[in-house]
């Protein structure tokens, strides 16, 4: 009997074959839904706090930053313009665009209060999975957002009703570069005051 | 029983007929707009309107209404449209939601007092409508173009032929006598105002604060309504690690 029978050797083979389609680190179902189960619990506890509002998007930028992946958002909503900007000019985008994200989906969140956001399942999307939520909001029907969790632990887009986040920031950025004749500067400067 | 078929048959085949569909490269990223120009003409009507009617200083429906008459003209409103939610579950072969909702019209036109309270709700039967737009899209009519309606807002081609269809087929219609029948149709437009001035911040951010407000009410939309439909999975083909994060 030789070390390497044909069989074990084709069992090898096969298994080195399938390995670079694996990424580095997979992540589980499990860890994909408890980290939005913990954002969810800290969003909730926000909404239920009754600070100011200016604090609570304060607040909403932190846990936007500890689990979203903040980099991916920005980069995918600059699109092709990213193309052309400076080091300096991404970094500053990135950080004006996360301070404009906390406040314009905060303020959705703001409405939430004396609702709750509850999480119902998980999927396996492409890369990564999709989290799936309810949120129960006073006088209206309970409705759907869902998180996709990318291998990085860290969600890289959200959907209220079918309604896809990276898509929409996309297309009013660009709507916002063309308003300013592509001067990404003054976009900059006017993001981190707008949502 | 009034025989509802030539109108249907009538308004389905003038449906498939409109529904244009896009040539090659017509729909850049899934959306089809060749009325573009005309659309951006009645979303700018559609904005001043909704500026003139939600954006007074004096109180509005939402404010001078209390929540709990609100709600009641919400339930009514939503009770006296199950008939033809029903009509439209038959028409698509779904039977399991066409019983349920016809348990929950029963349930609340009955002990839910006349439809002013979702009884159904409590008893685990959850809200459910569906429309002849609705319909057509499970009879494999395609979407269409994307059409902005004066007054009504965002729709498609297939929304629209499925609208008109939907003004001849509520079984209500052809039961209830005519004064009586326009309480159902009041219900429904305070209904809708309410819906508006609840989610007050949220149109007004869109339609008022963005960039191109068009742009993002066609896309939201879209989405939206395909998600309903179930005939998009929001995302799924959109791979992180293709987005070039260098330097962000």
């Amino acid at each position: 009997m030789t070390l390497f029978s044909r069989r074990h050797f084709l069992a090898v083979g096969t298994a080195a074959a399938a390995l670079p389609a694996l990424p580095a680190f997979a992540l589980t179902s499990g860890q994909a839904s408890s980290l939005i189960s913990k954002m969810v619990d800290e969003i909730n506890t926000v909404i239920s706090s009754g600070k100011s509002e200016s604090s609570m998007y304060r607040e909403f930028e932190r846990i936007f930053k500890k689990y979203g992946d903040t980099p991916l958002i920005a980069a995918n909503a600059l699109g092709v313009d990213g193309r052309r900007a400076s080091g300096a000019q991404k970094k500053a985008f990135t950080e004006a665009f996360t301070g404009y994200i906390s406040r314009k989906y905060g303020k959705r969140f703001r409405e939430f209060i004396g609702g709750r956001l509850e999480v119902k399942s998980v999927g396996s999307i492409r890369r990564g999975y999709e989290v799936r939520c309810t949120a129960f909001l006073r006088g209206t029907d309970p409705f759907q957002i869902s998180f996709h969790v990318s291998d990085a632990n860290r969600f890289y887009n959200l959907f209220i009703e079918g309604v896809d986040m990276l898509l929409t920031e996309r297309s009013e950025i660009g709507s916002m570069l063309d308003a300013r004749r592509g001067d990404l500067d003054r976009l900059i400067a006017d993001l981190r005051t707008a949502g | 029983m009034v025989d509802l078929r030539p109108v249907v048959l009538t308004a389905v085949a003038l449906a498939v007929a409109g529904c244009s569909v896009p040539g090659p490269g017509g729909a850049p990223d899934g959306i089809h707009d060749p009325y573009e120009e005309k659309n951006r003409k009645v979303h700018d009507f559609n904005r001043n309107l909704d500026k003139k009617l939600f954006s007074g200083d004096g109180p509005g429906y939402a404010g001078t209404v209390p929540p709990f008459v609100q709600e009641r003209v919400s339930s009514f409103a939503d009770t006296v449209s199950l008939p033809q939610t029903v009509v439209n579950q038959l028409l698509q072969g779904r039977l399991v939601r066409a019983t349920s909702s016809s348990l929950r019209f029963t349930l609340n036109a009955t002990i839910g007092v006349g439809g002013m309270f979702d009884v159904a709700k409590e008893w685990g039967l959850d809200p459910d409508e569906s429309d002849f737009g609705e319909t057509l899209a499970v009879w494999g009519v395609p979407e269409g173009a994307y059409l902005e309606v004066p007054v009504l807002g965002p729709s498609t081609e297939r929304d629209t032929a499925g609208d008109v269809v939907d003004l001849f087929t509520d079984p209500l219609k052809y039961v209830v006598p005519t004064p009586e029948r326009y309480i159902g149709t009041v219900a429904k437009g305070l209904d809708t105002v309410g819906e508006r001035s609840k989610f007050g911040g949220t149109v007004d951010s869109i339609l008022h604060g963005s960039a191109d407000s068009y742009l993002q009410f066609r896309l939201m939309y879209l989405q939206n309504r395909r998600y309903e439909l179930g005939e998009d999975a929001p995302g799924a083909d959109f791979d992180p690690l293709a987005v070039d994060t260098e330097g962000f």
